[in-house]
């Protein structure tokens, strides 16, 4: 094809096209100084461009310079990323040694009380027990728990780190514009695509290789919902608290806060609803817990494995959603406006 | 009622107040007396606040008047500076309040100024009590002391036994009358009241105003009080404010504006008011006449109404009238009946 080559020698580029590949051979079209027809002419695309002139790089080299370049930078960059993220290793790696050394007959009972405690309902208090035992039953109690103590330390952890993002993004327009596009993406990105770069950067043993994953994206609820909760919370009441020489922070302790609760607690909701639903993809990065059973189910085209652990994960999903309902309608009720 | 001239507690001077884009470089075009539709047209800006001067006395209560979009609401934001004006002088007890820092505004609403809100702004998610000492809570003072305080005022608002009620679990009268103890808990010499009854059922208005009557005669505090309702403002003011469109149509002694109004825009709006029962003797009165009258003497602070019920509605009648033991002047009927007759139609 001769599609763009005229262009190039017209310009007088010819020489440096070819300076890269001195020897380039020369096509069959080329030597045969075929002429295409205009409406045969291809988009000048990275490739076709390379075809006319050498010195244009193909896209495969944009994709690799990509590779390389974070290749280069890896290096320096764990050397930040790994102290600071190394915590979070340590989160999950005592309290999944923690939850699975307490046996049953404590964990279950504790895990009832608790469950008693913020929702002060005996039926989902009910209902949790049923479940355990189901679980304990079909000995996948283990699995569970792995989850289960995943998905905890991975919602404190967002919760911790949400909470106060949120709160800049309300009090701050500007950090709210930057934010923003940043949770757009989180939300929308596939989970597998940022789970390349993490596996470059970390050993794929490392606990929070999956924990960073499972963050990442069940973190941008708890965000959303603090800034809209804290937005929302009516003016009368904000002019009500500067009218009284309220300082900034007793304002957001005493005022704002407490009336964005039940927005936040709704975010909290939906993040623990998020990192359920990353833990199976999290088990291709050696998450444990009942994600590595659905996956044993996918490799080794065992139906009956990956579905009742499948099941497990949808009973789980529905305690927590339950317990955290519930506990979110208590706060609402006390708080009636 | 008003003695000897009382000390001036806030004076605003030359406020101008204006939303929009650029406020500031708009500004000459107000000096130069543009009009707020001309300057809405023009340059897209909203002239809420033109060219204010009033002046609030201690120990009184000054209302504040207008229809909505007057600028009542955004004038008295401005005492507290929930709303920074574009341009203009606010002085407290001498002291310009625009000069203030962050920290200095702060004390100045702890301690020197309270509100109560239209809308009562309760913390919903706060007992009636805790909402009570949200003052001295502020103030980070000693909460046994606060509460003591904060118990009687709720008290002496006729809330005892509600404390550890929520705020929706009481009917709007009630929530208004929290939102008072509020601003008496706070111990403040100023109280900024922004429409505080307007969102109340009439006769819950009218005993909320009766309150505020019983409470000022003790208290003395200094009241800006914002109402579009004439009544309410003749019922309450010391020193009346009469706001439309920005500026300040006519401002003094209630009486004196109900007698002599200075704009059609005035005579109109007194124009429906109950003449006998807002008018007071000493305002109809001769002064310092010492003319022969037909019956005895009567206080000076009574309404016409009340006088014309003494005469049995007899016109032939004249009194002495006193007050505080000394004779101050007389008064025939027929000054009370003449007086009845709107300013409209008494000089057509």
């Amino acid at each position: 094809m001769l599609s763009y080559e005229n262009i190039f020698d017209s310009l007088g580029l010819r020489e440096w096209c070819d300076e890269s590949q001195a020897n380039s051979l020369m096509s069959l079209s080329q030597l045969r100084g075929d002429k295409i027809e205009w409406w045969e002419l291809p988009f000048p695309s990275l490739d076709n461009l390379h075809k006319a002139c050498s010195a244009i790089p193909q896209t495969r080299d944009l994709t690799a310079s990509l590779e390389t370049g974070f290749l280069a930078v890896r290096p320096s960059l764990r050397l930040v990323l790994d102290p600071l993220t190394q915590p979070l290793s340590w989160a999950l790696d005592y309290t999944l040694l923690f939850f699975t050394t307490m046996p049953w007959w404590a964990l279950v009972p504790l895990i009832l009380l608790i469950t008693q405690f913020v929702t002060k309902s005996s039926r989902i208090t009910f209902l949790v027990a049923i479940c355990f035992v189901f679980f304990l039953f079909i000995d996948h109690y283990t699995y569970a728990i792995q989850t289960l103590s995943i998905i905890f330390v991975c919602t404190v952890l967002c919760t911790l780190i949400g909470i106060p993002i949120g709160i800049l993004m309300s009090k701050n327009d500007s950090a709210q514009r930057m934010i923003t596009p940043v949770l757009d993406m989180l939300q929308t990105l596939p989970t597998f695509v940022y789970l390349i770069p993490l596996i470059f950067l970390f050993k794929i043993t490392e606990p929070k290789l999956y924990g960073l994953a499972i963050m990442f994206y069940s973190i941008v609820p708890v965000i959303r919902l603090t800034n809209l909760g804290i937005r929302l919370v009516d003016k009368n009441l904000i002019e009500a608290a500067d009218a009284y020489g309220m300082t900034a922070r007793q304002r957001l302790v005493n005022v704002e806060i407490p009336l964005a609760l039940p927005n936040i607690m709704a975010g909290v909701n939906q993040t623990i609803m998020m990192s359920l639903a990353m833990v199976v993809i999290a088990s291709l990065v050696s998450a444990p817990g009942l994600g590595t059973l659905v996956l044993d189910g996918i490799n080794n085209l065992r139906l009956g494995v990956g579905f009742v652990a499948g099941f497990g994960i949808v009973v789980l999903a529905v305690i927590l959603d339950r317990i955290s309902k519930t506990a979110l309608a208590r706060i609402d009720e006390s708080r009636k406006i | 009622m008003k003695t000897t001239s009382p000390n001036v507690k806030i004076s605003i001077r030359k406020l101008f107040k204006v939303f929009g884009e650029d406020p500031v470089n708009i500004l000459p075009l107000l000096y130069d007396g543009i009009d707020k539709a001309e300057l809405q047209k023009s340059s897209g800006h909203v002239l809420a606040l033109n060219n204010i001067n009033i002046d609030i006395f201690d120990g009184l209560i000054t209302v504040i008047m207008g229809l909505s979009g007057s600028g009542k609401s955004t004038l008295v934001r401005h005492m507290n500076r929930l709303i920074e004006p574009t341009s203009g002088k606010i002085l407290m007890d001498g002291n310009d309040i625009m000069d203030y820092g962050d920290y200095e505004l702060r004390q100045l609403r702890q301690n020197r100024m309270s509100m109560v809100f239209q809308k009562f702004a309760l913390m919903p998610h706060q007992t009636v009590l805790e909402n009570t000492l949200m003052a001295p809570i502020v103030r980070g003072e000693n909460l046994e002391k606060a509460t003591e305080n904060g118990l009687r005022w709720l008290k002496r608002v006729d809330l005892e036994g509600s404390e550890q009620a929520y705020p929706h679990q009481l009917s709007g009268g009630m929530q208004q009358r929290v939102g008072l103890a509020r601003a008496l808990t706070s111990n403040a010499e100023i109280m900024l009241m922004d429409e505080a009854f307007s969102a109340l059922d009439p006769l819950i208005r009218t005993s909320m105003q009766d309150l505020l009557l019983q409470l000022q005669q003790d208290l003395h505090k200094t009241i800006i009080h914002i109402t579009h309702d004439l009544d309410e403002a003749l019922k309450l003011a010391d020193h009346l404010v009469i706001l439309k469109d920005g500026f300040v149509v006519q401002q003094g002694e209630p009486q004196h504006i109900l007698l002599k109004p200075s704009d059609p825009y005035i005579e109109e709006f007194v124009s429906d008011i109950n003449r006998a029962r807002v008018l007071k003797i000493r305002s109809v009165m001769e002064e310092g006449s010492r003319r022969k009258v037909s019956h005895g003497s009567i206080n000076a602070n009574i309404s016409l109404e009340t006088l014309i019920a003494i005469a049995e509605g007899d016109t032939s009648r004249s009194y002495e009238v006193e007050d505080g033991g000394n004779t101050i002047g007389t008064i025939s009927m027929q000054e009370v009946f003449q007086a009845l007759v709107r300013y409209d139609i008494q000089h057509k």
